[in-house]
């Protein structure tokens, strides 16, 4: 086995699937503290499937680079969900969940009846559920992700205190001056970014659990915002470390290993909490 | 010397008209207490004096140094607090926000007043607790110390004994004295009439009725009678 692992290791293939399965948990889950307690654990969601719509559109129109379209159509999507939330007719949580079935309807119907290859369902099927595409990437896709993430991660750096200030309490930071909606729409931004890119990793279906797990299971053990946060990223990147290469030793799906050894990481987490009491 | 006047307001949303003409002015080192029913606007008023809402009409201005940004909010809680992982310390920190200006961390004024003020309300051994799993006096005392983080010279308090028991609210209404009688400006919202009257000396009444002056006359007046009656059946 260990044998096995090694040979594995040596291949590019799989250590880019590493590097970038790993830059994009982390990402995926400084931002998921936040989303969380902004009752936004859907958002992870919905943008995914308004992402995959978009893919369809672009692979309809015959777009080369897809992320052209993608990108753009789910900030615009992440920041009327967000801005939204506040004061709109719609709800939150109604306006997240009317784009992302409206989005996959879209999507499924343009692929279904523009197909660009022969084979529609295994296309959904792989846009859905995450692809073997986390194992063919090119260099260039992982240059991009590393650049990303590191984009990512020095924004949250730089704001959180402004994050946790606008998340705990908007009403008080805009009332001391600080610039709540400016804040809400970086938030916004970068979710959309880490779902387009995680899309690759777990698929569609599966974005939410990158957000939403490593923050649920940190905030079973600790009790301040900044050990929640580390533990967090902590552990979303040993998950998403140890799923891939359980994935890769056992043959299952990338995706959903990860997102089954989250689930794992977060029953221990309540048990542990527990005991801490 | 005058810290807040408002000329002449009018405010509402849209379509619905609050209060109209309303004029008023809070010198340093006041204690005004602003009663009313409910849907009268007193949150709406508070949320255009902290600039959070423009006036359908009419003029705020700030004196004596004072800026929008400038004064101590205690907002009502919102439900995300409830299960939200925050220790104390990192709640009555972000109370420095305005200090922070385009800096992305606090400075170690910024800690060091967070942690005076702390003292000053008596939690600095909560400093490591979490703010969920404290008793409600207790997150009023820290959402309070947040608030005297962001000012030298005014507080604005949305109900801040809402939901609070007898023992604890009195601790509250003293407390905020004691802040007053150091010589911060004290703006309440407050549905409790008896200890309007009792501590505050002025009171501000809108809504069916308008009343603007001492506590003293509004026991007099026609809305005040009328209210402290209503309270004491």
């Amino acid at each position: 086995m260990i044998d096995t692992l090694l040979f594995y290791l040596s291949q590019p293939f799989v250590r880019y699937a590493l590097v970038v399965g790993v830059l994009i948990a982390l990402c995926s889950s400084l931002l998921g503290v936040i989303l969380v307690l902004k009752r936004f654990s859907f958002i992870g969601d919905g943008l995914s499937h308004v992402a995959f719509g978009a893919m369809a559109i672009a692979a309809v129109v015959g777009l080369t680079n897809q992320m052209a379209l993608t990108l753009p159509v789910t900030i615009a999507c992440a920041i009327l969900i967000l801005w939204s939330g506040q004061n709109a007719k719609i709800k939150g949580d109604a306006s997240i969940a009317m784009l992302s079935v409206g989005a996959l309807a879209i999507g499924y119907l343009l692929m279904s009846k523009f197909p660009t290859s022969s084979n529609v369902a295994g296309d959904v099927c792989s846009s859905l559920f995450g692809s073997t595409k986390i194992l063919t990437l090119s260099k260039s896709e992982v240059i991009l992700s590393i650049v990303l993430s590191i984009v990512v991660v020095i924004l949250f750096t730089a704001f959180y205190n402004k994050f946790f200030a606008v998340t705990f309490d908007e009403n008080f930071a805009k009332a001391v001056g600080t610039k709540a909606n400016l804040i809400n729409f970086l938030i916004a931004s970068i979710i959309a970014v880490i779902v387009v890119l995680a899309m690759n990793l777990v698929g569609s279906l599966l974005v939410s659990a990158l957000v939403i797990f490593p923050a649920l299971s940190a905030m079973r053990i600790f009790k301040s915002f900044r050990s929640v946060t580390i533990c967090s990223a902590i552990l979303s990147v040993f998950c998403a470390f140890f799923g891939i290469i359980l994935s890769i030793l056992l043959e299952t799906p990338v995706g959903s290993t990860i997102v089954v050894t989250d689930i794992v990481a977060f029953a221990v987490c309540t048990v542990a909490g527990k005991i801490k009491g | 010397m005058e810290q807040l006047t408002c000329k002449n307001l009018k405010l509402g949303y849209e379509n619905i008209t609050l209060t109209e003409d309303l004029s008023f002015g809070v010198e340093k080192g006041d204690y005004l207490c602003i009663v009313g029913e409910n849907g009268a606007g007193k949150s709406t008023l508070m949320r255009t004096i902290l600039r959070l809402q423009k006036p359908l009409a009419g003029t705020i201005e700030y004196g004596d140094g004072l800026t929008a940004s400038k004064i101590g909010y205690l907002p009502q809680q919102t439900i995300i607090q409830k299960d939200f992982p925050a220790s104390v310390y990192e709640v009555v920190l972000s109370g420095c926000q305005n200090s922070l200006g385009h800096r992305l961390f606090y400075s170690k004024e910024a800690h060091k007043t967070a942690k005076h003020n702390m003292e000053r309300l008596g939690i600095s051994d909560l400093a490591k607790r979490c703010y969920r799993e404290l008793s409600g006096g207790q997150q009023q005392r820290v959402l309070l110390a947040r608030a005297l983080c962001a000012t030298e010279r005014m507080l604005l308090l949305d109900e801040p004994v809402s939901g609070l028991d007898p023992m604890v609210t009195l601790e509250m209404y003293e407390l905020i004295k004691k802040l007053n009688n150091e010589g911060i400006t004290v703006i309440m919202i407050s549905h409790d009439i008896q200890a309007s009257v009792k501590y505050a000396k002025h009171i501000l009444h809108i809504g069916n009725e308008f009343f603007f002056g001492t506590a003293k006359d509004y026991k007099k007046s026609a809305a005040g009678s009328k209210y402290l009656e209503g309270d004491a059946v």
